[in-house]
């Protein structure tokens, strides 16, 4: 074979058409059990199919054999990196059939640990999407302050991740007046120690107080780290862009719709709790590409931030209930049962039988972290709801994928993917 | 918001009349039932006309009221529900359809309005075996590849019909029905009107 036909053969074979290509379900960059299967143009995706359900576990049937109390841990298993806003939403909707009276200290709490929720939520997107694209460091760095907030979860519940404390017409309990500290063992000597508790000398408060003073600084370091960073915006400029109407027609919500320059928040459109009686703003993106809904993300944290501190010095000037005093929803005191036949009657059908919801139907949503996050309950009298159906925000956005990744890099994919901030825990449910 | 939420009824009863065939004000929402054949049409003015813009598809869902006769529509037994979002407007819409065959509920697809649509109605179709016509492409989403049946519909017990093990035998994974026996540890109760105020 003469050296031009050689090449001319090769020429051709490589012609010949599209190839296709597996990806995940077990692949450090597909955020859990996501499967793609994508045709390719050489590197140049054409067509990307996502495979989903690896993780459908059918928690609406399920939610459909319980009584409404029982299925609210199995909204911490949604999305698993922002449990307490699954719950939110969930409890809203109950709240919302019987017409419950929140108190306003559990209102702030409630809103607080959301808050505190969304941090914690973006700094995993923040390590994750980093990771994938290349940044090794800010992986640690976001664990670092996690750690810190998952231990206010713990203080608060008793549980560092599946909080479940969030209960209709308030919350769990009140939040406690010390902080749970590091003991001596034998790989951490006493000074060591001390170091640690340092903080933790007061109350939850004033650990949460201490955190949302240095947070800023934490934030900051990762811009330092990749705002400015050249390889970043390379990754991000200009990747997965998605314009303002399409992204509307999408379903796209939060970050996601923000980052199209679409201001579009339920906190500030139609606010929950004591949304109306904070002062923050709603960051808003441009292009509509990774690199802003990147720095959308980055400036919603340090909003978060805000918010937790104005909650702080609400929550330490008003002392109150936490838990309305409905005993037909919520528990009875424990010194209560011992002495008050009533109070015990009422604990046992509560957790015997459950409440029941008037017949109906309704929607409530919450501004997520990823998105609008949101229950709808078909009641038909019954202690257990008829339908539950859960609108993940992370469901359309995936389902956007094929749109955003034509004609990107495989390496972009990977961005996109990031950028989307996908938790399989809510999109299969 | 309250009035809010009356003045849509309002503004949607001027514009649809008598296809609406229920409407409601429950929780200060405002829930529409219209038929399957006027659907496309008023799905469409929902979207396009000024009065509302219902830009965006909020969620979409398939309802088995196989055990809740009272709700159903002429004892049709499916229903699809869309969740409208206004952005301009500031409204949420709910609309509900009941579908005309029990046997084989069909409804056209809204990919052409919102394209979200798609993903949505795959998983009705998956969960509930409600078939959306036109539908480019209408494959189960959520079940495992090779899934029978609809694990939504009421019917369907909660410990689904089979169940998977390796077989060291025939070195493979298989299929074979399910061992265990459904439980259910708290009944099922619904009280008379008034029974909590007594």
């Amino acid at each position: 074979m003469s050296p031009e036909s050689f090449v001319m053969k090769a020429f051709t074979m490589a012609e010949i058409k599209n190839y296709t290509m597996n990806f995940g379900p077990q692949h450090p960059a597909a955020h859990g059990v996501l499967r793609l299967v994508l045709e390719m143009d050489g590197e140049v995706i054409r067509r990307a199919d996502p495979h989903i359900g690896l993780l459908h576990r059918a928690t609406e049937k399920l939610a459909e054999n319980r009584t409404y109390l029982q299925s609210v841990p199995y909204m911490d298993r949604l999305d698993y990196v922002s449990m307490m806003m699954n719950e939110h939403a969930y409890i809203m909707t109950i709240e919302k059939f019987l017409n419950l009276k929140v108190p306003p200290r559990a209102q702030y709490i409630r809103v607080m640990f959301d808050e505190i929720t969304r941090i914690l939520n973006h700094l995993l997107w923040l390590g994750a999407h980093a990771l994938d694209v290349g940044a090794m460091t800010v992986f640690l760095y976001a664990f670092r302050e996690r750690e810190d907030l998952f231990d206010c979860y713990e203080a608060v519940s008793g549980a560092r991740m599946h909080a479940a404390y969030y209960r209709p017409g308030g919350v769990y309990r009140d939040l406690p007046a010390t902080m749970p500290k590091y003991e001596i063992t034998k790989n951490r000597n006493p000074k060591e120690v001390e170091k640690l508790n340092a903080n933790r000398q007061g109350s939850l408060l004033d650990f949460i107080e201490d955190f949302t003073k240095r947070f800023p600084k934490y934030v900051d370091e990762y811009e330092t780290l990749l705002t400015d960073n050249r390889i970043w915006k390379q990754r991000t400029v200009g990747i997965g862009v998605v314009d303002p109407d399409r992204a509307i027609a999408l379903g796209m919500t939060g970050p996601m719709l923000r980052g199209s320059g679409v201001e579009w928040d339920l906190r500030k459109k139609q606010p929950y709790e004591i949304y109306h009686k904070l002062d923050f703003d709603i960051p808003v993106g441009k292009e509509g590409d990774c690199y802003d809904r990147y720095l959308v993300r980055i400036e919603e944290m340090r909003e978060s931030n805000k918010i937790i501190s104005q909650c702080i010095d609400w929550l330490r000037k008003n002392p109150g209930e936490v838990i309305t005093k409905d005993n037909k929803v919520a528990p009875p005191k424990r010194e209560d049962m011992k002495e008050d036949m009533e109070a015990m009657i009422h604990h046992f059908k509560l957790f015997t039988e459950g409440f029941h919801l008037p017949k109906g139907e309704a929607y409530a949503a919450v501004e997520h972290p990823k998105g609008e996050f949101g229950t709808y309950i078909i009641s038909d009298g019954a202690n257990k709801p008829y339908r539950l159906k859960i609108r993940a925000p992370g469901f359309p956005h995936l389902a956007a994928l094929n749109e955003m990744t034509q004609g990107h890099m495989l390496s972009d994919l990977v961005a996109i993917i990031g950028t989307q901030d996908i938790v399989f825990g809510e999109i299969d449910r | 918001m309250k009035t809010h939420a009356k003045l849509l009824l309002e503004r949607l009863k001027k514009s649809f009349g008598k296809k609406i065939l229920r409407s409601s004000l429950g929780f200060d929402e405002v829930t529409i039932a219209v038929g399957a054949t006027e659907l496309i049409d008023i799905l469409k003015t929902l979207k396009d006309n000024r009065d509302f813009q219902f830009k965006q598809l909020i969620d979409l869902c398939g309802v088995d009221f196989l055990e809740y006769p009272e709700e159903q529509l002429n004892n049709k037994r499916f229903a699809v529900v869309y969740h409208l979002l206004s952005l301009k407007k500031n409204n949420r819409l709910r609309i509900k359809v009941f579908l005309e065959d029990n046997e084989f509920p069909t409804l056209p697809t809204v990919i052409s309005l919102w394209p979200v649509a798609d993903w949505y109605e795959r998983e009705a179709f998956d969960l509930l075996g409600i078939m959306f016509l036109n539908h480019p492409d209408l494959r189960r989403i959520l079940t495992d590849y090779g899934f029978i049946g609809h694990p939504f519909r009421k019917d369907f017990p909660m410990i689904g019909k089979v169940e998977m093990r390796y077989d060291p035998s025939q070195k493979r994974v298989i299929y074979e029905p399910v061992s265990i026996e459904q439980r259910n540890n708290v009944p099922r109760i619904i009280r008379d009107e008034g029974f909590h105020n007594g």
